[in-house]
């Protein structure tokens, strides 16, 4: 006890008692209020995750633990049959997940934010629109539109041909060259409200003076937006993208409702949490446990490391604006 | 002059806009729609509205697909998750915050790690974990893994809200006598509640949503939660389209529901705690 208190170090806001001592509780009352947050916390979140990085540096004979395998798996992932392909695959299905996101739900989440920036009247009821699909489950939300999307009832297909598009009504989901951009299209459907929300609140924050600075300097419209609005979104824009990475990288449940665990179809939609989830648990075979791992642990160490440097990359920008 | 030329651009604004607002509007509309319809009327009719709405559909899937049982199942995991990780949490945040004792800095950093972790990557080990203690198709599991993944963030909200208070509030207390015990039930925790709807609240929405973990997890169709529930479902009723959107209805309307009842209450406690 007195040795705890002579080596913790004085905070700024430290609790003291009336006679001027720090007051520090017994042990005990300490564990009743850590104890319960620490067990749970420990046995089901990090210790879990410290185990999945062992796990990948042995090699499994089903659920039987065998020697130490260094890279083995993470070699086996890349150069084996038919992970070597799938790997690939599924990465540049989840980069051009995030190109597309970015392209499509961003670009028209920021025009909505500039749009609605003066709009008045309807401005709350359609930002409430907007932003209303981002309640529903994401399962739910690729279960809906594969409906909407059947080829045979589905009501998009049956209103392009009642317009004279019968040319447009195809089996948009059934397609290899069509299902992952309509994924994509379908989940920006779900979170344009999102960056929109993010970009409104960071515009409602420019000073009117700027824009009107630039006004009186001659500036076009245009001009005005490209170098006095768009600069100053730099940290809205930064969140914004690493967070739709992150998103995308990790895309499971709306992608699985739109095309099963196997990424339909021919695997055009497949996915690297789609992937995971077989190799651990649908067709790992008796390896599957160290090989799962060590997909976990790349995915993990890719997107941690990415987010790391999109943030870095984008307060170096911020601290230019100053 | 001006505006006379700007008058094609503002119509083309409102146009996209209130285009877009159906858009987005327009598929839910749809499914609760179509859910009130028959199956043979979605199928000869795929743009008609409901004739003769029935609620024959939601009656269906409520007792036939077990929908009451997958939701009675959620709202007790997701339900008794969001109760057992904000009280463990609400516990281990006021010494953290208020005391300065030996590894409290240590202890409160390896708790914020857990923000910067992503929990699927130990998706294989908690199956064997939770494997070794019994816990595979089991609400029980389910309820503690959901609990322990709201710490990290139920840790630092609390923790920040806890700080905000003024120290004389329990030196007072201590000097009359009152324990710690007493301190934290009698004073912090009625201070804090504010942020304890708002962090239940954030906690409630992702967990009602998890599907990843009940696919792995769960095994038979009477300990579904909804997400589990609807994938199911889904593979059974492929041919009763009336059945599959009163379905897709049940599992949205209760966050529907939440969010109208609670969306201000929220906004209320997060600027409540944010002026202190």
């Amino acid at each position: 006890m007195v040795q705890a208190r002579e080596l913790t170090v004085p905070r700024r806001r430290a609790v003291r008692t009336g006679t001027g001592r720090r007051y520090v509780p017994r042990w005990r009352v300490l564990a009743v209020f850590l104890l319960p947050a620490f067990l749970l916390y420990s046995a089901f979140i990090v210790y879990p995750l410290v185990s999945a990085l062992d796990y990948s540096f042995f090699e499994w004979r089903g659920i039987r633990q065998m020697g130490f395998a260094g890279l083995d798996n993470y070699r086996d992932l890349l150069s084996v049959y038919p992970y070597d392909q799938q790997l690939w695959r599924a990465f540049a299905h989840n980069a051009l997940f995030f190109v597309g996101t970015m392209l499509i739900q961003n670009t028209v989440g920021l025009l909505f934010a500039l749009l609605l920036f003066r709009y008045g009247r309807g401005k709350r009821f359609l930002q409430a629109a907007f932003t209303t699909p981002y309640l529903v489950d994401p399962l739910v939300v690729g279960y809906l539109w594969s409906l909407l999307l059947n080829p045979t009832f589905g009501p998009i297909n049956s209103l392009l041909e009642a317009v004279g598009l019968d040319s447009w009504a195809l089996p948009w989901l059934g397609d290899t060259r069509t299902a992952l951009p309509i994924v994509i299209l379908v989940n920006a459907w779900q979170w344009v409200g999102f960056p929109m929300l993010m970009f409104s609140a960071a515009l409602a924050g420019i000073p009117a003076e700027y824009h009107e600075a630039a006004r009186v300097d001659g500036a076009s419209a245009w001009q005005s937006f490209r170098r006095v609005t768009l600069p100053l979104l730099t940290p809205a824009i930064g969140v914004v993208s690493v967070l739709t990475f992150i998103g995308n990288f990790n895309a499971f449940g709306l992608v699985y409702a739109m095309a099963g665990s196997t990424g339909s179809p021919a695997g055009s939609t497949d996915v690297l949490g789609l992937l995971f989830y077989r190799v651990a648990f649908v067709e790992g075979g008796v390896e599957a446990i160290g090989r799962s791992s060590a997909l976990a642990v790349l995915m993990f160490v890719f997107i941690f490391g990415v987010s790391l440097l999109a943030t870095s990359y984008f307060r170096r920008r911020e601290r230019r604006l100053v | 002059m001006t505006s006379a030329r700007r008058a094609p651009g503002r119509i083309a604004v409102h146009l996209l806009l209130w285009g877009y607002a159906v858009v987005a509007l327009l598929p839910l509309v749809v499914m609760l729609l179509n859910s009130l319809r028959p199956t043979s009327e979605i199928f000869t009719a795929p743009l008609g509205l409901p004739t003769s709405p029935t609620l024959h559909s939601y009656l269906r899937v409520w007792t036939d697909a077990s929908f009451s049982t997958y939701f009675l199942n959620s709202l007790i995991v997701t339900g008794g998750a969001v109760l057992l990780g904000t009280a463990v949490s609400a516990l281990a945040a006021y010494p953290l915050a208020r005391h300065d004792f030996f590894g409290s800095r240590v202890l409160g950093a390896y708790f914020l790690a857990g923000l910067m972790l992503p929990i699927r990557l130990g998706l294989v080990p908690i199956f064997y974990l939770m494997d070794s203690m019994g816990l595979i198709d089991s609400l029980l599991g389910l309820t503690l893994l959901y609990a322990a993944s709201g710490v990290p963030f139920c840790v630092f909200v609390l923790s920040a809200f806890y700080r905000s208070l003024p120290g004389e509030l329990d030196e007072a207390a201590r000097l009359d006598g009152a324990g710690e015990f007493r301190i934290f039930g009698q004073i912090m925790l009625p201070l804090v509640r504010p942020a304890l709807a708002s962090v239940m609240l954030f906690q409630f929405v992702p967990l009602w949503h998890e599907f990843l973990y009940p696919l792995v997890l769960l095994r038979s169709d009477e300990k579904f939660t909804i997400p589990r529930g609807l994938s199911q479902f889904f593979g059974e009723y492929t041919t009763d389209w009336s059945a599959l959107f009163a379905g897709l209805v049940l599992a949205t309307a209760p966050l529907f529901v939440l969010f109208v009842l609670a969306t201000k209450q929220i906004i209320a406690g997060l600027t409540a705690g944010m002026s202190k």
